[in-house]
């Protein structure tokens, strides 16, 4: 059932106008090109090739090491200069192939299909060989969440084209200039999924968008189109799903189990070029902007381009930024130095001139005001929750549910006292998981 | 090249501040306070001012005392003080007066922790305080000179007959009380601007004045099916200054919405009780204070399931 929102959620300032109008630019990569081994949920990636070797754009140069993993292409051609540990755009550092740029492009014969020919098997196998993982963030190897192990009883794909994240455009733009391929790719992704339904939810802050697939998908009897109200976390899958379809899965869950596979637009656009075209995954829509921005904009990126090179095609900073960030405000990491390059997962550059998290430190008394608890979209009481994190209260926090927070970051936002509730919660879920690891380890020894 | 910020997200902050929040409550009392000094007159400011200037007097000395960061620029001393002042009739000596603000600031808030730790409405613990400890001046009303009954007084089973007030001014306030109850109206102007401005949410006033409506109607003795003496009973006394702006004191009423409509029944039996069976007329504070105590309570008692909750099956329970 179509609902348009969810209870809770926050309104943070959105600044998309800064680069939904501009149209969107090829970037030149520059001269070397990074690729971390794991841009991907799962096992990092195999490398096959070796310092030395010449690469062409579109080769194959790192494998899939098991079902949860993905390959990783050049996207350039060139020479392998190293494979050695690399800053990731994450934070920290990762085995990384560096590969020097030619600057001649020469690229891979690509071998193009039509998908009524396809087997379902044909479809999967040339997704996974492109390496396609969601796009969106979460980097889920797409054909694994395509091919769940009860992939017929699926009811519904539910196309993510909310993009709720503040300054985001990539997916907008993506739903704009190439609505066919995305369309394409829900084709795609029905013909895998053959009971399911496809409804893509985009947010009413992009009208466009909304009209354009409105029109194109007027004669598609399994494809329709939910308008939602702009509200963040809308394009958490679970708020998503529960905005267009009525389900509410708990954050614990996995979706398929409830008959729903959620999919990013920009995903959709990678696996109709690897199912259609069999291009790799090698190059993907990116948003430049932030108040501290010289020339804010979208750019087609190659994945493995250095922030800096990115940074310097959108015209650098107006002054010393105080912020550099790896996707949105509410989500985002933030950067410590631009060395890194762009994955598969990354969205966007920001520079924000002014760290409003600093300039908040430090937080004043909890006042118990609850307005944390009001736009918790999964109905946590993060006030209460916070105080049992910082006490390191196992049992407690997770009688308050603790360990259902999606880390949206909803609470921290609207916290008038600005405590850090969502980092401590963070980090009290990642202890947890990790002691739950390691009882595992131990019942299998 | 300046150092870059490095933190975990959200990287962005909303404007409200607690500061913005007790400066909204702040304005939304000035209405009625100001009535009340048309009302009793200069008497009246003089009280409100001492209040408030005596509670951040107090809790900054407190603070420099033991070397704790001054932080009465949130402006939650000065709301307490004006609470405060507005819960004493015009006539209450102001020594006494800041006795009370020592007691609400210093020994309810400060002492169990500052700002957000205090288990009682600092502000109503000390009207209390203040009635038990000097009750004669705490229940004496003068108006225009002369000394004379409250309504809820003259309400009261036994008192005068219930004609003798007027329900309209009883509305607008030009009766007798203590300086900031006697308004109704321009309390609940304050109030939907603390509701517009999302400070409080409805939950607790509309459950607690309710619930307390209706056990007056069905149940008050000598006036069942009164309706006259319902809406008297709820536009008199401190009921709607405590129902908006004292019982939706964030520290100490629970959290979920849930627990806001437990709350506030519980509110509405409580002051039944005391204004009805009681030998004061007044019951609105001891009704909240003791509802204070309820709520870690309350909130434990209200958490609510989270999204996608699923009952757990009863296999999992065996297997413990």
């Amino acid at each position: 059932m179509y609902r348009s929102t969810f209870k809770g959620g926050c309104h943070p300032f959105e600044g998309k106008e800064m680069s939904s109008t501009k149209p969107v630019v090829n970037l030149e990569p520059g001269p070397e090109l990074v690729f971390p081994l794991s841009q991907h949920a799962g096992a990092p990636a195999t490398p096959v090739v070796k310092p030395g070797d010449e690469v062409l754009a579109g080769q194959l140069i790192a494998e899939a090491n098991g079902a949860i993993s993905a390959n990783i292409h050049s996207s350039v051609s060139g020479k392998v200069k190293a494979i050695q540990k690399r800053p990731l755009p994450t934070g920290g550092v990762g085995m990384s192939i560096v590969i020097t740029n030619d600057n001649e492009y020469r690229e891979v014969e690509y071998k193009p299909a039509s998908l009524e020919e396809l087997s379902r098997d044909q479809i999967l196998e040339r997704i996974r060989a492109a390496g396609v993982v969601g796009m969106g963030g979460a980097g889920f190897p797409t054909d694994s969440k395509f091919n769940p192990s009860n992939y017929e009883k699926i009811e519904y794909l539910v196309v993510n084209g909310a993009e709720c994240e503040p300054y985001l455009t990539s997916d907008y733009k993506n739903m704009t200039d190439s609505p066919e391929k995305v369309i394409g790719g829900i084709k795609i992704a029905l013909k895998v999924l053959p009971n399911a339904r496809a409804i893509i939810g985009i947010e009413d802050n992009k009208p466009d968008a909304i009209s354009i697939f409105r029109d194109k998908c007027s004669n598609e009897p399994k494809i329709e189109v939910a308008k939602l109200k702009t509200k963040y976390p809308q394009g958490s899958d679970r708020m998503l799903v529960y905005a267009t379809t009525g389900k509410k899965i708990s954050p614990k869950e996995r979706s398929n189990k409830f008959g729903v596979v959620v999919v990013n637009v920009s995903t959709l656009a990678a696996v109709y070029d690897a199912v259609i075209e069999g291009k790799p995954c090698i190059e993907r829509i990116f948003t430049v902007s932030g108040d501290d921005i010289a020339n804010p904009g979208n750019f087609r990126v190659r994945i493995g381009t250095p922030y800096n090179e990115v940074l310097k095609a959108a015209g650098g900073t107006i002054q010393d930024p105080e912020k550099y960030i790896n996707g949105g405000t509410m989500m985002g990491f933030a950067m410590y130095d631009l060395t890194s390059s762009v994955t598969k997962t990354a969205s966007s550059l920001l520079a924000l001139k002014k760290d409003e998290v600093s300039a908040n430190e430090p937080p004043t008394p909890c006042i118990n005001c609850g307005k944390c608890g009001f736009a918790c979209p999964i109905y946590l009481m993060p006030n209460k929750m916070y105080k049992l994190a910082n006490n390191g209260d196992k049992e407690g926090f997770l009688k308050m549910y603790g360990d259902y927070c999606i880390a949206c970051g909803c609470c921290s936002y609207v916290c008038p006292a600005k405590i850090p509730l969502k980092q401590s919660f963070k980090t009290m879920n990642s202890i947890i998981k990790a002691e739950k690891k390691k009882k595992r380890a131990e019942v299998k020894k | 090249m300046s150092l870059l910020h490095v933190s975990e997200s959200p990287h962005v902050r909303s404007k409200n501040t607690t500061q913005k929040i007790m400066l909204d409550v702040f304005i939304a009392l000035i209405p009625a306070s100001a009535f009340g000094v048309y009302n009793f007159g200069v008497p009246a400011l003089i009280r409100l001012l001492v209040g408030i200037f005596a509670c951040v007097a107090f809790e900054a000395i407190y603070q420099k005392a033991m070397k704790k960061k001054v932080m009465v620029g949130d402006m939650s001393a000065a709301v307490t003080g004006l609470l405060l002042a507005m819960n004493i009739p015009s006539t209450f000596p102001i020594w006494m007066e800041v006795v009370g603000c020592a007691f609400a600031i210093i020994i309810v808030k400060q002492l169990f922790g500052g700002l957000g730790q205090n288990f009682m409405n600092p502000a109503l613990a000390a009207r209390c305080f203040l009635l038990i400890a000097y009750t004669k001046p705490m229940t004496d009303f003068v108006i225009d000179g002369v000394s004379g009954a409250t309504p809820l007084q003259i309400l009261k089973p036994g008192g005068e007959a219930v004609g003798a007030t007027d329900l309209l001014s009883m509305f607008i306030g030009t009766n007798n009380g203590v300086i900031g109850e006697t308004s109704a109206m321009l309390l609940l102007a304050g109030a939907v601007y603390l509701l517009i401005k999302r400070v409080i949410k409805v939950h607790i006033p509309l459950s607690y004045i309710g619930m307390f409506a209706a056990m007056t109607f069905f149940l008050a003795p000598g006036h069942q099916f009164d309706i006259m003496y319902t809406l008297m009973e709820v536009c008199s006394g401190g009921i709607i200054l405590g129902a908006f702006f004292m019982a939706t004191d964030y520290v100490t009423s629970p959290v979920s919405n849930k627990g806001k409509i437990y709350f506030g029944l519980i509110l509405g039996v409580l002051t039944f009780l005391f204004r009805m069976l009681g030998p004061n007329s007044e019951g609105v504070a001891y009704s909240i204070i003791i509802a204070n105590l309820l709520t870690p309570f309350l909130d434990m008692a209200s958490v609510p399931k989270p999204f996608g909750w699923i009952k757990p099956e009863k296999k999992e329970a065996d297997r413990k």
